[in-house]
């Protein structure tokens, strides 16, 4: 972490809360838990990347934790793009269509509706704009308005978080540690 | 149908005026990626644009013109924060103008 306070800076409750993660989880706290807890009163998204990941959505939970993978893969952010294979990977409960994505998004085996609108968001990610004609390709596959809004809900929480991720140099985590935050994530959600 | 619009105002609000160590000024611009003085400009213009190219020496340099860890920490959430709001709303224009609901 590349601020001493992110690392040492939090409340003496954050910190107790720290050790019981440690003891309990058995693996170190990640980054992206010590961001989450420094100073909620200035920066707390967790209720909205909870609403953009968890709430009602005619996209799966996995196909949203594909979208944060692939939108952390188009903004090169190591931390997320582990973190969120993982959890879509475990969700979908099928590892290879998320490593096929990530790969190839124009080979891997998913829906058209899903693939195009991974295209636009990656688009959106890559360039910082995206046009009316890209969105009458997804809407032309059969994408509604809401789902299309969803999926840019998805992506602002991880187009913020990466950033973060990335200025902050988070570190990335042991398979081990990065499979039980999936299960976490999966679990309880990001609140 | 998830909705994030009142949650994503609310998110804005508190890292442009909610209490923080570095001024107002400072967060906004900073979110804004505009009107910034060196150093801050071209840090804040990493984060918006290859937050991945941020080093140590960058994080050095606003501590070196007097900025703490914690006024830097709140830059870079308001430059993050900045960018993906312009990118999350060219998208919904795009959608509305596609629409034709905008």
């Amino acid at each position: 972490m590349r601020l001493a306070i992110l690392d040492h800076g939090h409340g003496i409750r954050a910190k107790a809360m720290f050790v019981l993660i440690r003891v309990f989880s058995g693996h170190p706290v990640v980054d992206a838990v010590k961001l989450a807890f420094y100073r909620p009163s200035f920066y707390r998204a967790g209720g909205l990347t909870q609403e953009a990941m968890r709430g009602q959505s005619e996209w799966s939970v996995a196909d949203r934790e594909l979208m944060a993978a692939y939108v952390s893969k188009m903004n090169e952010t190591e931390f997320c793009i582990a973190a969120h294979t993982a959890t879509s990977a475990l969700a979908y409960n099928d590892g290879a269509k998320v490593s096929a994505t990530l790969a190839d998004l124009e080979t891997a085996p998913l829906t058209e509706p899903l693939r195009a609108t991974l295209r636009m968001l990656g688009k959106l990610t890559r360039e910082n704009n995206v046009d009316a004609e890209d969105m009458r390709r997804v809407l032309a596959v059969g994408v509604s308005e809401q789902q299309i809004k969803d999926a840019l809900a998805v992506a602002f929480a991880f187009n913020v978080t990466d950033r973060l991720a990335d200025a902050f140099d988070f570190a990335v985590d042991d398979p081990a540690a990065i499979n039980a935050g999936a299960k976490y994530l999966l679990a309880r959600g990001y609140r | 149908m998830s909705d994030i619009t009142a949650l994503h105002s609310s998110l804005v609000a508190q890292v442009l005026e909610g209490e923080g160590r570095a001024s107002s000024e400072i967060r906004r611009a900073a979110f804004d990626n505009e009107g910034l003085a060196e150093p801050v400009h071209t840090f804040a213009h990493k984060v918006a644009y290859g937050a991945r190219t941020v080093t140590d020496a960058d994080i050095g340099t606003l501590m070196k013109a007097g900025f703490s860890e914690d006024q830097i920490y709140e830059i870079v959430v308001c430059a993050a924060v900045g960018q993906a709001t312009r990118q999350y709303k060219n998208a919904l224009a795009a959608l509305g103008a596609a629409t034709g609901r905008n």
